[in-house]
């Protein structure tokens, strides 16, 4: 016979302790501080582990609580009158994926002629020429040190091919370039996962938006064909502007909002 | 060799209607003739009065230049006998518009219908903001505010005398009007459970003055109303789910179209279910009949003459009918999410007699044109298609919008169709060159409903953007 099976043989035999339910609830009780005590006490790799799983679980418990509260507070209310009045033809059919608003491609390109920008975040801290660029020391002493590397996430267009190294003034790490950003729509409250364009405006410098360098606070241009938005005049918009309102370098994922 | 030159250069031609009877026996004509000549021979051969146009379709494809080019460019050969089809065309011509004559405001949300009384005259707009408004198409100003209703106005229906208007809401009600005056007449009419999707009046050839109209809503019954009793006639329950349109046929049946996949006729004397018109593989969205337009406007035509008594209303509407159905039965298409749309002639048999496939995405509206003679078809893929109204073959491809067209309507003489779409504009497309006529921007948001006048003048349309517009040539 197994060697695990001997319990059970005897609980089969002479069944459960009598206070063995107890026992177990008590158990299961105290479980919770007996694992909270380990968790504060390990060290090392184990505490690594343990924080991570940790971590995870609770994670997991936020958003099955918010997924539960979203179902409860989701309801249809049919005698209160609603905003944003659908004809009968279209009330049966999803809204979420109605998403859309009205697009004022003409103001955006007003502000495009003044070169000023009514964006989110108006200010940002100035980066530094040392903290942008990190000096490469090259030739055969290394003694020169003429070559520069961002060390801030870029924007590389589809059709960049690099130089040869002898005329390599700045380095783009293509660990560091990134083709798409979260982009958040102010009015409709959702995230879309967007292709990346251009980069329009870098507030630390023009040679950094000719570099396609992205920090905070960046104008990004990015590809909105897929939401749908269309010009008075009825065609589908393809670009617009967005801000970087996180810093990439950091966070490993651009974010941004949509300038509307 | 004179005489040799003499039998080539003519051709053995069948006239026939487009039903295919044939008009008189085949006869030899020379190929140097076109479409004037042969509108001359056609208007002999029916003893015509006064000359009215035609239009001449060879294989379904127009008759433009001489017969004798015509037989050169497509290779036919003179031997067989050439099946010309001859198709009316209306002795009226309306002007396509092409300026927006103004943007009217009042709306506090989206407008979600419009529509124009029978004889063009007046104009009734419904709106998320709970009101249904008319307006003054001299002036283009608001001319009354109807408050009543607790929620959405979704659907409003003009009676075919023009004489009321009833509008339904998304809590379930329906209240009539009075346009003279914009009063409420009666309290609410209530019985349903859930939002009204549909409005249909009875034609007024079949009882003048209108008395009874039926409604469909989202909680599967359709009803029908007595304007006079301001009550429930009859409830026609069946669809186990949501009745997303119905129409009062000429023959006084009704046809509900159900999301349960399938059509239903009902007699209107006692609600019996007379048939149930089975084929589609999901919702089925929108239906149409062929004398549509005739049972709207009943008995005004573009003439603009106006009737004294009801019964006089009542037979001029009985004349107009039959000249418009002919010998032929009523036919019916639906079109449905399953991106079909089914040809039916209900009054013969449950089958349909054809199944129009073509669309990418669902079928949102179908409209038959004022003669009867095309059909076309707003889809989400963006895209309109015209159909032959009589065999369903397939005709023309519009493309131009770049969002889903939600409504389409035809201008009283079926020579220009009118598309609204979610891209914010509207386009009017001809029918004879299938091309873009006219683009008409200027909506800042969605379009949600359009309505080309009866009487041609004028285009209204209404979107997201709470504004009405009006479009002028």
């Amino acid at each position: 016979m197994a060697q695990g099976d001997y319990i059970q043989l005897h609980e089969k035999r002479y069944g459960k302790r009598l206070d063995h339910d107890e026992r177990q609830r008590k158990r299961k009780a105290r479980e919770v501080k007996k694992r909270s005590r380990v968790a504060q006490q390990a060290i090392g790799l184990k505490g690594k582990r343990i924080a991570k799983q940790n971590y995870k679980d609770k994670v997991q418990m936020k958003r099955t609580i918010a997924m539960h509260e979203e179902s409860s507070t989701r309801r249809k209310v049919d005698d209160n009158v609603q905003d944003g009045a659908m004809p009968a033809y279209l009330l049966d059919r999803d809204p979420t994926t109605r998403a859309k608003v009205l697009s004022n491609t003409i103001k955006q390109k007003r502000k495009e002629k003044a070169g000023k920008w009514d964006v989110p975040l108006p200010k940002v801290r100035p980066v530094a020429e040392e903290e942008m660029f990190k000096v490469i020391r090259t030739g055969k002493r290394k003694t020169k040190q003429w070559k520069r590397m961002v060390t801030k996430v870029s924007f590389v267009g589809p059709s960049f091919t690099r130089k040869p190294p002898k005329y390599e003034r700045f380095i783009r790490p293509t660990g560091l370039r990134f083709t798409k950003a979260h982009v958040t729509h102010p009015e409709l409250k959702c995230t879309f996962n967007l292709d990346i364009i251009g980069v329009k405006k870098n507030p630390n410098g023009q040679m950094y938006t000719s570099l396609g360098v992205i920090t905070k606070g960046t104008i990004i241009e990015v590809n909105v064909s897929e939401l749908g938005l269309v010009t008075p005049a009825g065609k589908v918009v393809w670009g617009k502007y967005a801000q970087v309102t996180n810093n990439p370098e950091n966070d490993g994922c651009i974010n941004g909002v949509l300038l509307v | 060799m004179a005489v040799e030159e003499g039998r080539d250069a003519s051709v053995m031609c069948l006239l026939t209607n487009p039903e295919g009877e044939p008009l008189g026996a085949p006869l030899y004509l020379p190929q140097n003739i076109g479409p004037p000549q042969l509108q001359e021979i056609v208007n002999k051969l029916l003893d015509n009065e006064e000359k009215l146009p035609y239009a001449f379709y060879i294989s379904d494809q127009e008759l433009a230049v001489q017969l004798g080019s015509y037989l050169e460019t497509k290779k036919v050969s003179v031997e067989k006998v050439l099946r010309i089809v001859y198709q009316p065309q209306a002795i009226f011509r309306i002007r396509p518009v092409n300026r927006c004559s103004a943007t009217i405001a009042g709306h506090t949300e989206a407008v979600l219908s419009v529509s124009f009384s029978p004889d063009g005259k007046n104009l009734a707009s419904g709106s998320g903001d709970t009101t249904v408004r008319l307006w003054d198409l001299n002036t283009q100003t608001p001319l009354f505010t109807c408050t009543g209703h607790k929620n959405w106005v979704l659907c409003i229906g003009w009676s075919p005398d023009g004489k009321h208007l009833v509008s339904g809401s998304k809590s379930g009600e329906l209240i009539s009007w009075d346009p003279q005056t914009g009063k409420q007449l009666g309290s609410p009419l209530t019985g349903h459970k859930k939002w009204i999707t549909a409005i249909s009046w009875e034609p007024v050839h079949l009882q003048a003055p209108s008395r009874r109209f039926v409604s469909a809503s989202k909680d599967g019954d359709a009803r029908i109303w007595d304007i006079s009793l301001k009550k429930c006639v009859i409830s026609l329950t069946g669809h186990t789910l949501a009745v997303t349109c119905v129409k009062w046929g000429g023959d006084g049946h009704i046809y509900t179209g159900s999301q349960d996949c399938t059509i239903k006729v009902w007699e209107t004397t006692q609600g019996k279910l007379i048939r149930e018109l089975k084929g589609h593989g999901h919702w089925v969205n929108s239906l149409a009949l062929s004398t549509e337009y005739v049972l709207r406007t009943g008995a005004y035509d573009h003439t603009g003459k106006t009737y004294s008594s009801p019964e006089e209303m009542k037979e001029a509407a009985l004349a107009r009918y039959n000249k418009m159905r002919g010998n032929a039965p009523e036919r019916l298409v639906s079109g449905s999410d399953d991106f079909t749309m089914f040809l039916w002639e209900p009054a013969l048999n449950k089958n349909h007699k054809a199944r129009l496939t073509g669309h990418q995405q669902l079928v949102n509206h179908v409209y038959f044109s004022p003669d009867g003679q095309w059909l076309a078809s707003a889809s989400f893929d963006k895209s309109v298609k015209l159909w032959n109204g009589i065999t369903g073959a397939f005709v023309a491809t519009f493309r131009g919008h770049v969002g889903p067209v939600y409504q389409i309507s035809w201008s009283a003489d079926s020579r220009l169709l009118l598309s609204g779409s979610k891209d914010s504009t509207l386009k009017v497309w001809d029918i004879r060159t299938h091309k873009l006529k006219q683009d008409l921007p200027g909506h800042a948001d969605e379009v949600f409903s359009v309505d080309w006048s009866p009487d041609g003048e004028k285009v209204v349309s209404g979107g997201k953007d709470r504004v009405l517009k009006l479009w002028m040539n």
